[in-house]
């Protein structure tokens, strides 16, 4: 299989590869995929007011995929979270030139990016609630 | 550095070798002035046409214990396994209409047997070990007295794994069935004799023996007992009417010169190969950990080596070391997006059949290529690990079976 330019970019020099504290209550993270089926995307952003100030990524998947989740990081960061939650699966394989048999690893990206924003505002639910045994130290 | 090497490097010999420079030597005359057809009776061009062909049958025969007589020729593996399972069940309907064989074949295997089935054939299909081996006791408890054909491989194309096959053929010889054995891989890599090993018909395919690609050959076991086929396909009565359509001369040629050049090279090639493989194995085993053999650690093709790499999936692997060419058992390099059956059969398990390659070695690999792949794969697999959610969680001690995944697709 030919992988396009852009693809093979994203996979030599990926953006944003690491990993963000996942105990601040400022990160949100998602993880989604399953090792049985060859992807599994962790995706996590870092929150000041409503802007995602700093985003990273690792990914166990293909090509397509380590490319899907990297470009999606490079779109998250500077973003508001509800702009970030208007990414599509479908801009990503547009950007990339996903093939037919790729798309499931956009679809994956966009899973990953909705989780990542989930987890940020459950964060942030449980710490306005009154809750005075909280789990988090 | 290594400037002498030449890139890419070729590591993927399970899939096809190149024509050996002898090989083509040998056929080229057969493209021009001798191109004949070696059924016609009437003219010298034909007469030495057909010399060749008889030539070759010989040196086919030659490689694997049998008689000139015994060999037909096909247009490859999967050809030749059609004509013997459909063969053989049509022809001994009436004896019966059960087959045995194994969920590690190749598909040219299964999908036969599925025809056979929707045509009213009942297949058992035996789940090989965790090494892709099939045991002679399998075997035994399998057949029926309504079993008319065990099929089979002597070598798995993916994992190597050789099957006890002289062990099978004696059981299949006391019990009186007949035994097909797709040695694709293993002519010209291990020392194969239908004589020796009890095997009544065998298929091989030039182009994974350095000969050229679309030609093959059947044995069908001539005495004790004679094999008798029905022909799959009918016309001109080619091959004593066993396989019609005019032959590829030069392919048979070629075909030829590759199983005598295997038969009197087999012994020092085969040290040699694995000479280079336990070296690729161990240069990667040194480096990186978390790597797990697939296959059977002894009785393997000397060429094959087949590893899985926790936490980095295999086509990003590949794609990571993009001027070797390899193979994988990832279902994302498949064109039918799912996982390789053999390493499923063998419940390797999924996350791991997802993280598998196959390095092929071969008659031209270089102890530098192999260098050169060993360092390649070491620095990809550590560059993946980096970027591996899953490598993430290990380090940090957690079982990754105990994790509920998200999201099944
Ligand atoms: C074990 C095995 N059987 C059958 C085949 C099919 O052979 P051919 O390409 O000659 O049809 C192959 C090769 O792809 C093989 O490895």
């Amino acid at each position: 299989m030919a992988y396009s330019d852009k693809v093979l970019d994203h996979y030599n020099n990926p953006r944003n590869v690491g990993a963000l504290d996942k105990t601040s209550p400022r990160v949100g993270t998602g993880v989604v995929g399953a090792p049985e089926c060859g992807d599994v995307m962790k995706l996590q952003i870092e929150v000041e007011g409503d802007r995602i100030v700093d985003a990273k990524f690792k990914t166990f998947g293909c090509g397509s995929a380590i490319a899907s989740s990297s470009l999606a990081t490079e779109w998250l960061k500077g973003r508001t979270l509800n702009e970030a939650a208007t990414i599509r699966n479908t801009a990503i394989v547009e950007e990339l030139s996903l093939p037919p048999v790729k798309i499931h690893c956009s679809v994956l990206a966009e899973d990953a990016i909705k989780a990542a924003i989930a987890d940020y505002k459950q964060k942030q639910a449980e710490d306005e609630a009154p809750h005075p045994t909280a789990r988090r130290a | 550095m290594n400037t002498a090497l030449k890139l890419p490097i070729y590591l993927d010999y399970q899939a096809t070798t190149p024509v050996d420079p002898r090989v083509l030597e040998a056929m080229l005359p057969y493209f021009r002035e001798n191109f004949g057809n070696a059924a016609s009776r009437s003219h010298a061009f034909g007469w030495r046409a057909e010399e060749a062909v008889e030539n070759a049958r010989e040196q086919v025969a030659a490689a694997i214990g049998a008689t000139g007589k015994e060999i037909i020729f096909t247009s490859g593996s999967t050809e030749a396994i059609n004509l013997a399972l459909k063969g053989v069940a049509e022809m001994y309907a009436s004896k019966g209409k059960h087959l045995v064989t194994s969920l590690a074949e190749h598909k040219a295997v299964l999908d036969t047997c599925k025809h056979l089935e929707k045509l009213g054939c009942e297949v058992t299909y035996l789940k090989p070990d965790k090494s892709a081996r099939i045991s002679p006791e399998q075997v035994r408890a399998a057949i029926r007295p309504d079993t008319v054909l065990v099929a089979l491989m002597w070598a798995n194309n993916e994992v190597g794994t050789l099957n006890p096959i002289r062990e099978i053929g004696a059981v299949c010889r006391e019990k009186g069935t007949l035994l097909f054995s797709d040695a694709t891989q293993a002519v010209g890599k291990v020392s194969v004799d239908v004589e020796r090993d009890h095997v009544d018909l065998l298929c091989l395919s030039a182009h994974k023996l350095y000969g050229p690609k679309g030609v093959g050959a059947l044995y069908v076991r001539r005495k004790n007992p004679r094999v008798r086929l029905a022909a799959q396909i009918d016309g001109g009565g080619h091959e004593r009417g066993m396989r019609s359509g005019t032959l590829n001369v030069p392919g048979i040629v070629g075909l030829g010169q590759a199983c005598e050049l295997a038969r009197t090279e087999l012994a020092e090639e085969s040290a040699r190969c694995r000479a280079l493989r336990d070296h690729l194995q161990q240069r990667i085993e040194k480096e990186l950990g978390f790597v797990e053999l697939n296959g059977h650690p002894s009785e393997r093709l000397p060429g094959n080596l087949n590893l899985s790499f926790h936490f980095v999936e295999g086509e990003s692997l590949i794609m990571g070391i993009s001027d070797v060419a390899v193979s994988s058992g990832s279902a994302c390099t498949s064109a039918s997006l799912e996982p390789s059956h053999v390493l499923r059969a063998m419940d390797v398990g999924e996350d791991l059949a997802h993280s598998s390659i196959r390095f092929g070695i071969g008659r031209f690999t270089t102890r530098e290529e192999v260098d050169y792949a060993a360092e390649a794969v070491v620095k990809a697999v550590r560059r993946l690990r980096e970027m591996s959610p899953l490598y993430e969680l290990a380090q940090e001690g957690v079982d990754l079976k105990t994790i509920q995944w998200q999201g099944n697709h």
